[in-house]
């Protein structure tokens, strides 16, 4: 009946609309919070507070340290597994209509994976034990 | 148009509605965790603001709101201003498409239960939840403090490593509804709930979960003991109070979508299909409190074991075993 009953803009349909909405009730909330946080809160500024905190000792040296290759290598490998893991998402919705060719050619994609994680295990690439010792963490 | 502004009306008031109940309850959550925490360890918990201490959120709050709003000083101030709300605005939106019950209608209209239907519901989550890891990363980094940053790489390497196995022990279900709409797999749970037929993918779920909220026995990123707080060691007042909104809307968000995904969601005999959906959530956050009183934190490399050397390869065989399984069903 009308054109605004139906479509993206909707207000009745639990569409993009909606979550839009959702989301700008939500950073209104948060925002409302942190500027009655400002305008309610102490305003006391001294040395000693705004210094970080190091358990009562002035810290000495910069915060923004060098850390660990480990972590580095985390997100890389993070990176291959999660975009082969979109892979797979693709497949998963649709596995019934490409059956058992379909399952085929992801099993052994999946299985490629499997043998890729067993070599960065083999290599080491998951040992943080040797890795922090060598590191001295 | 008067149409569209009586719709729109309908909507604000129902998302105003789900975003104070779930801001209530994930208040009303701390007061739960502090008391049955108390309880396992033989001691009272809140019990001075109100009756057995039932005003503690509201008191927390206050004192929240009224503390000050520090930024230490060489810190990265506009991350550091804007990470507490990236954490809480992400755990809110997560809930976003979690489904709450059968279309309502009002004034002939059908209203449905659930904030938003997208077709992509479980991949929103989990961009959600990868989002939420810059919350972390960037408050910990701009803090200017080794315990901020070594709290928050510490943070952004388990949040990154437990989302690989939280996305793959997912795929089984989306294998099983043939669907990625939350709603939709609440449809596809009719006869049984999934938990019976992925009872591995199930467990691979939860326990990636826990590490994703960062509680203990997985809160390496803010162990106290040797972080002082981790990532959030710098933030005071509600800053601080969001990071731990955050936290707990979190675990709500978790319990909702370990009952829409395995339990079936709102669906449940005689009693209304929200008020299961909150028993379900309930009891998925009392056995969290309950591991966080009875477990030990792990090691790091433990950690980083339990996710990589267990969980994914396991989360992938199991892909495996659906599809097959799955197939010869046909």
């Amino acid at each position: 009946m009308e054109p605004v009953a139906a479509g993206a803009m909707s207000p009745f349909q639990a569409g993009v609309f909606s979550l839009v909405v959702y989301t700008v009730l939500v950073v209104l909330f948060i925002a409302s919070q942190l500027f009655l946080a400002v305008w309610l809160g102490e305003k006391k500024k001294s040395v000693e507070k705004s210094r970080p905190y190091e358990c009562g000792i002035v810290p000495t040296g910069s915060a923004r340290f060098r850390y660990p290759v480990p972590f580095y290598l985390v997100a890389i490998f993070f990176l291959i597994f999660d975009v082969e893991g979109a892979f797979i998402l693709t497949w998963a919705v649709v596995y019934r209509e490409v059956g058992f060719a379909g399952y085929l050619q992801m099993s052994f994609f999946i299985l490629l994976l499997l043998a890729g994680l067993l070599y960065i295990w083999k290599q080491g690439g998951l040992d943080w034990k040797e890795a922090l010792n060598r590191a001295d963490c | 148009m008067l149409l569209w502004i009586a719709g729109f009306l309908i909507l604000l008031v129902k998302l105003s509605i789900i975003l104070g109940v779930v801001l209530f309850l994930a208040g009303y959550l701390v007061w739960v965790e502090r008391k049955f925490l108390a309880r396992l360890q033989i001691r009272y918990g809140p019990n001075r603001a109100g009756p057995y201490g039932l005003l503690q959120p509201l008191a927390d709050i206050v004192k929240m709101i009224t503390k000050e709003d520090t930024v230490p000083e060489g810190a990265d101030r506009a991350f550091f201003l804007l990470a507490p709300a990236v954490v809480a605005a992400t755990a809110l939106l997560m809930f976003s498409v979690v489904p709450l019950g059968r279309d309502i209608t009002v004034w002939g209209r059908r209203v449905p239960m659930v904030i938003t239907d997208l077709n992509i519901g479980l991949l929103f989550v989990f961009a959600m939840s990868s989002l939420s890891v810059y919350g972390v990363a960037l408050g910990g980094w701009a803090s200017n403090s080794k315990y901020g940053l070594l709290g928050g790489i510490r943070g952004a390497a388990q949040m990154i490593s437990y989302e690989l196995s939280l996305g793959l022990s997912l795929i089984p279900i989306v294998m099983l509804a043939h669907s990625f709409s939350m709603v939709d797999i609440v449809q596809a749970q009719q006869k049984y709930p999934f938990i019976l037929f992925q009872p591995v993918a199930f467990l691979i779920f939860v326990i990636s979960a826990m590490a994703e909220s960062k509680r203990i026995p997985f809160d390496l990123p803010e162990a106290e003991n040797e972080l002082v707080a981790g990532y959030h060691t710098e933030y005071s007042g509600m800053r601080f109070g969001l990071f731990f909104l955050g936290e707990y809307v979190h675990i709500m968000v978790f319990g909702g979508i370990l009952a829409v995904l395995f339990l079936g969601g709102w669906r449940g005999p005689i009693l209304p299909p929200i008020v299961w959906l909150m028993i379900k959530i309930f009891l998925v956050a009392l056995f969290m409190i309950w591991v966080r009183g009875t477990l030990p934190r792990l090691r790091y490399d433990q950690l980083m074991a339990l996710g990589w050397k267990v969980l994914i390869p396991l989360a992938l065989i199991n892909i495996l075993v659906t599809g097959a399984v799955g197939l010869m069903m046909n």
